[in-house]
């Protein structure tokens, strides 16, 4: 009996845990999306803010997001895949890869404030590029990059050794051999390590608070010199920085929808990858 | 002529691909360097002493001073308070799907806890705001719910899935043959769980709580959103907190170009960056204790 009710009492601990963590995302969606829905149409999506923000839609705030990340990719995954194939296809165990592999870990545990500082004190004053968002892309290319790196070299690892002696063999150059039969195989790793990351950087707001987004421009960010809004940046400055803040909240909550929207449907497509390749091998 | 190209071409991309990775050793020098040399422009203007004893940060009025101490104190309350919550639930979570949940139920759950770890910050900062918030506030009895345990909560959420994961490694990298031997002896599935699996996946489980605290310390937008920010040593849960991370984030924005008050900005994020590096070396030390059970 007394072993009865103790493991009751464990059961309820765990089965409690799990349900606690599911209603956790199940309420925090619900939360958002009971409210943020119905404000979503053509013109919240399509339109320019009115009225100083309290009408109007976030067209500007969707398309600095997009530039942003697109500026961070350009940055981030050709750096971050040379880096893993340096790594993985290249690099000996001596004191220096083992310093580099120590520098990536230890980049990927700073705190994004950080990022945000050193993107403020190497972008925007050192290099002179003001705030823009050519100096926040390059800030969340930064934050990034040590996230594409161990994904990238984690899925270059696992091409079999065979794979690449056999090309070698047949008169390939490393290159050639990485070029031509390894990063295809595994490109799908890449991939998916390659969007999460970026899914993750849409979403970030404070390297982007002083390198250059801004609560309001009536055009579109022409040039990677301007200053631009983002999702992010736009949800926090509605929920706390507006001067009428309870006029602007079915805003504020049609805008985290749109942002959650956006981030799951990156990680879906991630999925989608992982789950295609695994059916393939 | 053809075969010298090519291997022109390989000697190139050789050192293009050795350049990358030495390019992010620079970076994080460059961090280092930046914190490092802005830190001693603030302490050759400020007293150093100071930043450590002075029991007010107070940049803006007539009577200046830069303490770290409320931030520092508040960095921590509103951390600790966050772990109290989800330690148990990860631990408990990540035991449950390792050891109890079928193949079926584990191939939903994980990626929904990845979910989880997707939404963005300011998203969950935003549910401080309008719900959790006012929650605490309506439970307690108080005006106002932005506060030390409103932040907790919610970076609580956040933590949550970085525990879980790890802690879910580190429990299946038990070896098969202890819970065998457990069974052998005449235990059922929970004294094993918590007498043999739970204790020898102790490491891992250590790494996954250091891990999810560091990203619990470093965390910004949340407890800029959700916390009030009164840069004053709080006494409690329901008591208004500013962390380092929201101070940064709500002065950087005004403060003037190299004056004292931006050189202290860096001073406080240096202090942050070695606590989250310490946090993470630990988190990294426990995790390769743990991943010497894998042959």
């Amino acid at each position: 009996m007394k072993k009865f009710i103790r493991h009751s009492i464990n059961n309820i601990f765990l089965y409690g845990s799990v349900t606690v963590v599911c209603l956790f995302l199940v309420s925090i969606i619900f939360q958002i999306f009971s409210r943020g829905l119905p404000v979503i149409s053509w013109e919240f999506i399509a339109d320019f803010p009115k009225d100083g923000l309290t009408k109007g839609g976030i067209f500007p705030a969707i398309a600095g997001t997009i530039l942003l990340t697109f500026i961070t990719t350009l940055l981030a995954v050709p750096f971050g895949i040379a880096c893993a194939i340096y790594l993985s296809e290249y690099a000996h165990d001596n004191w220096l890869t083992r310093l580099i592999r120590a520098a990536i870990r230890n980049l990927a545990g700073i705190p994004s404030i950080i990022y945000g500082l050193f993107g403020l004190a190497l972008f925007v004053q050192a290099l002179q590029m003001g705030t823009s968002l050519l100096a926040s892309g390059f800030t969340l290319g930064l934050l990034s990059l040590p996230y594409i790196i161990t994904t990238s070299e984690e899925s270059l690892r696992r091409v079999p050794t065979l794979v690449r002696e056999g090309s070698l063999a047949l008169g390939a150059t490393q290159l050639e051999c990485i070029r031509d039969v390894v990063l295809p195989a595994a490109l799908p790793g890449i991939l998916t390590g390659v969007i999460l990351s970026l899914s993750r950087a849409a979403g970030e707001t404070a390297p982007i608070l002083f390198t250059g987004a801004v609560f309001y421009i009536n055009s579109l960010p022409g040039q990677p010199t301007q200053e631009f809004m983002a999702l992010p940046y736009h949800l926090y400055m509605l929920s706390t920085q507006h001067q009428s803040i309870e006029l602007v909240r079915p805003l504020a909550y049609g805008t985290a929808t749109v942002l959650i929207v956006l981030v799951f449907l990156l990680n879906i497509i991630a999925f989608y990858i992982r789950f295609k390749k695994r059916n393939y091998e | 002529m053809e075969y010298k190209r090519r291997e022109l071409l390989d000697i190139a991309f050789k050192h293009i691909f050795r350049t990358a990775g030495l390019l992010t050793l620079l970076i994080l020098a460059g961090i280092f360097f930046m914190l490092i040399y802005n830190s001693i422009a603030f302490f050759l203007q400020s007293k150093p002493l100071d930043f450590i004893t002075s029991s007010q940060w107070n940049p803006g009025s007539s009577k200046v001073s830069y303490g770290i101490g409320p931030l520092l104190v508040s960095t921590l309350l509103v951390s600790l308070g966050a772990m109290i919550m989800a330690i148990p639930l990860g631990i408990f979570t990540a035991a449950f799907l390792s050891e109890f949940a079928g193949r079926k139920l584990q191939n939903i759950l994980k990626p929904f806890i990845e979910m989880l770890a997707s939404i963005p910050s300011v998203a969950i900062g935003f549910l401080g705001i309008v719900v959790i918030g006012p929650g605490i506030a309506k439970i307690f009895g108080i005006q106002n719910g932005l506060n030390a345990m409103n932040g907790s909560v919610l970076l609580a959420i956040m933590a949550l899935p970085t525990i879980v994961t790890i802690a879910e490694d580190a429990i299946q990298a038990v070896p098969k043959t202890y819970r065998e031997g457990s069974f052998a002896l005449g235990a059922n599935k929970w004294e094993t769980l918590f007498k043999v699996t739970l204790p020898a996946a102790l490491p891992g489980l250590i790494a996954a709580i250091m891990l999810g605290l560091g990203r619990a310390i470093g965390e910004t937008m949340t407890v800029l959103m959700a916390t009030g920010n009164a840069a004053a040593f709080p006494t409690g849960f329901l008591d208004s907190v500013r962390t380092i991370t929201a101070t940064i984030a709500i002065e950087m924005g005004e403060v003037p170009y190299q004056t004292t008050h931006y050189f202290a900005l860096f001073a406080i994020a240096a202090v942050l960056f070695l606590i989250t590096l310490g946090i993470n070396l630990l988190g990294e030390y426990f995790a390769n204790q743990f991943r010497k059970f894998q042959p």
